[in-house]
């Protein structure tokens, strides 16, 4: 206790946070200052945070004022290098916490989407609450960059929206970056994200993301999260569902310091159907922590869930996956598994899957595993004249092809495989 | 639809067959909680000034602590002050022989069927029997001194055999372990010793039965079990209590000791008062148990079918420091009515090449919550750690929750670590397909129930199986959603 109160950025130092922006989104980013000063920043003994000591890797660089948003000594990242090779899409860009148009695809004559800048108008969507995470708090404080994106009803984008998120800097930064998204009933798109940095400088950015998928209609999702720097990152994604609607998301974690991604699912709908998969391959000193939500508060739906890590060198590997089966969210089938695989014996994992069910007439399942290569698959490929090296390479390809390969278009899963491969040699 | 709402009711008012109470004379303690109340509690034990220390200690740091809130159980908060920690049946003196036994004592526990008597040697099971507070009887004593087993009372073994008492006590459980470690450590009142000297595997089942009879009264036993290299031992737990509409609360502290190459079987039944279908009354039951595998190649194995109290918190663990120990966990836990249950275990792997099993079955019914809550910890050292954990949940009735939390902690790449858990309800094909096979509704229902939990009453000792089989059967048949 005494050490939290001694903190840089305890509870009490956090009212040296500055005033929030008086815009369309004053009483939110009110309620959320209040929110960050009662709760604030998850202490090293909380239940949420219990592996991810994120207090402990901010206070040493960073000031309440400095946490708020700070971008002294960013520069422009390399945006050619970290595109996705031949993969059409339409961009939207952001620099170093910033929205930057010029280096964005310009989608106004594009039918069935709008795109609005977030804090010009009142919140159109309300579904990340700050009083559950303080990161989603700080950043509906103090985020100053978002976009509102809207797909009409009935409209198929022509081609998927592709979010990027680069960053450098030499010094510490800090942003807030958020999106709201909302897909009419029967329409069809693709998000995806990717974040990338450079440069030596302690970077902390949070991202909240709140996605409401309408009625019929369906979301194809990727991130990519690849910070080569010193990046301590914490995403809070709400997804809402409405009835028969179909999600596909995919979440993979190759680097960076810290990672901490919050991803909720709301099925707040009948008949919906929602895959999650999520890939960490990590090594160095990064830190992955995945804590996933599927709440079901809607009867007949089906979920399903694969997330796999590979840790080597001091990496950590955390994973939470809560299953909600709410009462009356009858016939619902929601399976779950987390299967992880260690390769030094520096790496850790603390994996807790969690089933909370009050609903009878379901069928969940969750499972999860931890352990290292299979000798013996080691031996079949080195008997046939396979280096270790390759072999190991091959059996470890294999465990992440199983949530590569439902990856919705070529080309992304294309590239994610050359990613892959090049993270295992 | 209607038939078996019909069987589930009647299945469900069934009243708890133990809730009757007796009226002995008892020594009682003034309620409340303070250092005199150990002091007295101690005094009226009779014991050294360090085991009085002991308790000053604990008592100390229990004033530190606050209780846990992390369970996922939800209960008034309890009032310290206002519960009896010492209520002992009023005895003359130390009682040698069963004839000497208050007569009223000894109906009471043939009321529930726990034969004190030695001539009685059908069941072959030596027993210690705990009522309120004080372990009144214990049989075949002799029998097991021949062999150098010590199975005594736990003041009995404080006076006896003070170097083994002051040397294990709180060796597993230390004495400021968690909240309701620490009160127990304070004022437990009595409770079983048990000590298996080297290489002799103890011939009969060894047996604690505990009751609370008297009125707002706690129950806080202690249980210490130490196996010397070599040894064997299964011991049995049972409990129940009257029915009352006021909640009592039973906070125990059990700890198991095994050497090298030792082996110690624990198994309860715990039918404890759950409270009446309103969820009024009720046992709290809040023990901590814990195994300590200490010497290379020893076993803990853990067996429990909870079906009683009104809140169950509790998580019999293994501590798997030698190499080569092997830790077992199996549990059915039964929720009914407003049961709340938050159950399930800790295996700490420190030791090369241990191994853990563990197998947890949920039961939950009527607008009971049941929860299963456990931990595997890898630690760096413990290379070529083992575990398997299935965790299944049964829910009958749609008002019910089942819940699981299971924490997987690695930090050993050579560890092989697997967990397992499902939920569902009886399906309508596995009735239909009995239906048809001319085995009635009542009786399918109870076919498949057994089934599930099958994997861990095979674990019981064969007295305590049917026992558990009939309680699971009482609370369960015709339950289908």
């Amino acid at each position: 206790m005494s050490v939290t109160s001694a903190s840089p950025l305890s509870k009490d130092a956090l009212v040296a946070l500055p005033a929030t922006a008086t815009d369309a989104w004053t009483e939110q980013r009110a309620k959320a200052r209040q929110a960050l000063l009662k709760n604030g920043l998850p202490a090293a003994r909380s239940e949420e945070y219990r592996f991810t000591p994120v207090l402990r890797s901010l206070e040493k660089k960073f000031s309440p004022r400095q946490l708020a948003g700070y971008t002294e000594g960013t520069s422009l990242p390399a945006l050619d290098a970290h595109l996705i090779p031949g993969f059409d899409a339409y961009r939207l860009v952001f620099i170093n916490g910033t929205f930057d148009a010029t280096r964005s695809t310009d989608l106004s004559g594009i039918p069935g989407i709008t795109i609005q800048p977030l804090f010009n108008a009142k919140p159109m969507l309300n579904l990340a609450d700050v009083e559950a995470d303080a990161f989603t708090a700080l950043n509906t404080g103090f985020g100053t960059h978002g976009l509102a994106i809207e797909v009409a009803p009935g409209t198929r984008l022509a081609k998927p929206l592709l979010v990027w998120h680069g960053q450098k800097s030499d010094s510490p930064a800090a942003f807030h970056t958020r999106l709201q998204i909302k897909l009419g009933a029967a329409s069809e798109a693709t998000l995806v994200e990717k974040f990338d940095t450079e440069g030596s400088g302690d970077v902390f950015h949070t991202f909240v993301e709140e996605i409401e998928v309408g009625e019929q209609a369906k979301l194809q999702y990727c991130k990519i999260q690849n910070d080569a720097g010193q990046v301590t990152q914490i995403a809070n994604t709400v997804i809402r569902q409405a009835d028969s609607s179909r999600i596909d998301t995919f979440t993979f974690t190759f680097d960076g310091k810290l990672v901490r991604n919050n991803f909720q699912i709301v099925i707040d709908g009948e008949n919906c159907e929602s895959h999650f998969f999520g890939l960490y391959l990590v090594k160095g000193n990064t830190l992955v922590d995945n804590h996933t939500v599927v709440d079901h508060k809607k009867p007949n739906s089906f979920s399903n869930e694969m997330y796999k890590g590979v840790m080597d060198g001091q990496s950590k590997g955390v994973f939470n996956g809560k299953i909600f089966v709410r009462p009356h969210a009858q016939k619902t089938n929601a399976f779950q598994s987390n299967r992880n695989i260690l390769l030094s014996d520096t790496a850790t994992v603390n994996t807790k899957p969690q089933l909370e069910i009050w609903a009878d007439d379901v069928k969940c399942s969750h499972g999860c595993t931890s352990g290292q290569l299979d000798e013996e698959a080691m031996f079949y490929l080195q008997s046939r004249g396979i280096s270790k090296s390759a072999a190991r390479a091959m059996l470890l390809y294999a465990f992440a092809g199983e949530v590569i390969q439902p990856l919705f278009d070529e080309t992304l899963k294309h590239y994610i495989d050359q990613l892959v491969s090049q993270k295992l040699h | 639809m209607s038939k078996d709402n019909q069987v589930l009711e009647e299945i469900t008012s069934k009243e708890y067959e133990h809730g009757w109470t007796v009226n002995l004379e008892t020594d009682e303690a003034p309620k409340g909680l303070n250092e005199d109340i150990v002091r007295f509690i101690s005094a009226k034990k009779g014991e050294p000034e360090w085991l009085l220390e002991w308790r000053l200690k604990a008592f100390r740091a229990w004033l530190q602590m606050t209780e846990p809130t992390w369970p996922n159980v939800h209960y008034p908060a309890i009032n310290y002050q206002d519960i009896i920690y010492y209520s002992a049946p009023k005895q003359k003196k130390t009682a040698n022989s069963l004839d000497e036994v208050d007569p009223e004592l000894l109906k009471t526990f043939e009321k529930l069927g726990i034969s004190l008597t030695e001539q009685k040697r059908l069941t072959g099971v030596a027993v210690d029997a705990v009522l309120d507070s004080v372990s009144v009887a214990t049989t075949f004593k002799e029998k097991l001194a021949e062999m150098g087993i010590i199975f005594c009372s736990f003041s009995e073994a404080v006076k006896e055999h003070p170097e083994l008492v002051k040397k294990y006590l709180g060796s597993v459980v230390p004495m400021n372990d968690n909240y309701f470690a620490a009160l127990n450590s304070a004022v437990f009142s009595d409770g079983s010793f048990c000590y298996i000297p080297k290489g002799v595997r103890c011939p009969m089942e060894l047996s604690t039965y505990f009751r609370i009879n008297a009125a707002n009264t706690g129950q806080f036993e202690r249980t210490l079990i130490v196996a010397d290299e070599g040894s064997y031992v299964s011991y049995l737990e049972g409990c129940t209590a009257p029915m009352r509409d006021e909640n009592q609360l039973h906070a125990a502290v059990v700890e198991l000791y095994a050497l090298k190459d030792a082996e110690i079987k624990y198994s309860t039944v715990q039918n404890w008062y759950p409270g009446d279908k309103e969820g009024k009354g009720g046992i709290y039951n809040f023990v901590t148990k814990r195994g300590l595998c200490a010497g290379d190649h020893s076993k803990i194995s853990w067996t429990q079918v909870e079906t009683g109290s009104a809140i169950t918190w509790k998580y019999p663990s293994c501590i798997l420091k030698g190499d080569y120990s092997s830790g077992e966990f199996y549990s059915v836990a039964v929720t009914n009515n407003y049961q709340q249950a938050d159950t399930g275990t800790k295996m700490v792997h420190i030791g090369k090449h241990t191994r853990s099993r563990i197998v947890s079955k949920g039961i939950s019914a009527g607008k009971s919550q049941n929860s299963y809550r456990g931990q595997v910890h890898v630690l760096k050292r413990a290379a070529h750690a083992r575990n398997f954990s299935q965790c299944d949940s049964l829910l009958m009735g749609d008002q019910c929750g089942a819940h699981t939390f299971p924490y997987i902690d690695i930090e050993n790449p050579t560890a092989k670590v697997e967990h397992e858990a499902t939920t569902s309800k009886i399906g309508e094909d596995q009735i239909f397909y009995c239906l048809q096979r001319g085995i009635d509704e009542e009786a399918a229902v109870a076919l498949i129930v057994n089934g599930y939990a099958k994997e861990v009453l095979n674990q019981l000792p064969m007295e305590f199986a049917v026992e558990a089989q009939k309680l699971l059967a009482l609370t369960l048949e015709g339950s289908v959603g």
